[in-house]
């Protein structure tokens, strides 16, 4: 059994990031994705296994072919990763800017 | 609508900028960095030293709940008053390290201003830990901050 994948692991590599880029548009076969690299298929297969695992693609049979797409909702969980920290920097220029809306310079 | 604190934090970049238009006149956006009470009011921690000129250095403070305190500090490389501040920053006893923090002040009209905030880590794996920081920590920030409160009013 494989263990869960973190999901920033995934993206962090740039194939995998290529390939992502590359269903943004079509859903497309193993073999398709890796006729876009130079890169063996087996490793290309390695990445998509990983990008499947952590759901960031999803895997769907067609006939005899199995066409990968982007899972959407996935990739916004990653926009929206950083949300809390801007917050977290906003409530701060929040407080900052009430402060000096009411700030009287010593005499 | 138009956010008005934004982070770009690229894929795979051990970096990030922080913007924000501020509805404050430059000087007074600077003079909330330069002076220490100002600091400790809108940061919510003690200010134990600030030398805001070339190479000075600084310590801020927070105690939580349990009274346990923890410590940041950093030194600042450079000092130019109303346009910006170089200097680097560290939470004492985390893994992090060091950031390097590159602040400019702008003037955008005489009643607005705006502040970049270019942050630089010692790795792409650090930047992102931090990113993801206050999902673990908003709880504890926010027992804080209502401990703060509470203690001002004893």
């Amino acid at each position: 059994m494989n263990l869960r994948r973190d999901v920033f692991q995934a993206i962090a590599d740039p194939t995998r990031r290529a390939i992502l880029m590359l269903v943004t548009t079509q859903s497309m076969t193993a073999g398709t994705i890796a006729s876009n690299f130079d890169t063996a298929r087996p490793t290309v297969s390695k990445h998509l296994q990983i990008l499947t695992e952590c759901e960031l693609l999803t895997a769907e049979q067609s006939g005899r072919e199995i066409y990968y797409h982007l899972n959407a909702k996935k990739m916004k969980e990653i926009a929206d990763f950083i949300e809390p920290f801007r917050k977290m920097w906003d409530d701060r220029f929040n407080k900052l800017e009430d402060i000096m809306k009411n700030y009287k310079p010593k005499e | 609508m138009e956010l008005k604190t934004k982070i770009n934090a690229v894929d795979g970049k051990q970096e990030l900028v922080i913007t924000r238009a501020f509805d404050l006149p430059l000087e007074l956006l600077f003079k909330a960095y330069a002076e220490p009470e100002i600091v400790e009011q809108w940061m919510g921690t003690k200010v134990l030293k600030l030398e805001n000129k070339n190479h000075g250095s600084y310590q801020l403070e927070t105690t939580d709940p349990k009274g346990n305190k923890h410590g940041f500090n950093g030194t600042i490389h450079e000092f130019v008053l109303n346009e910006k501040i170089i200097r680097t920053f560290e939470m004492s006893n985390t893994p992090f390290g060091v950031q390097l923090e590159f602040l400019e002040f702008e003037k955008v009209t005489d009643s607005t201003s705006k502040l970049t905030m270019h942050v630089v880590y010692k790795s792409v794996e650090i930047r992102d830990q931090i990113l993801k920081l206050p999902f673990a920590q908003g709880i504890n920030m926010a027992h804080n901050r209502l401990q703060e409160i509470v203690n001002q009013l004893k």
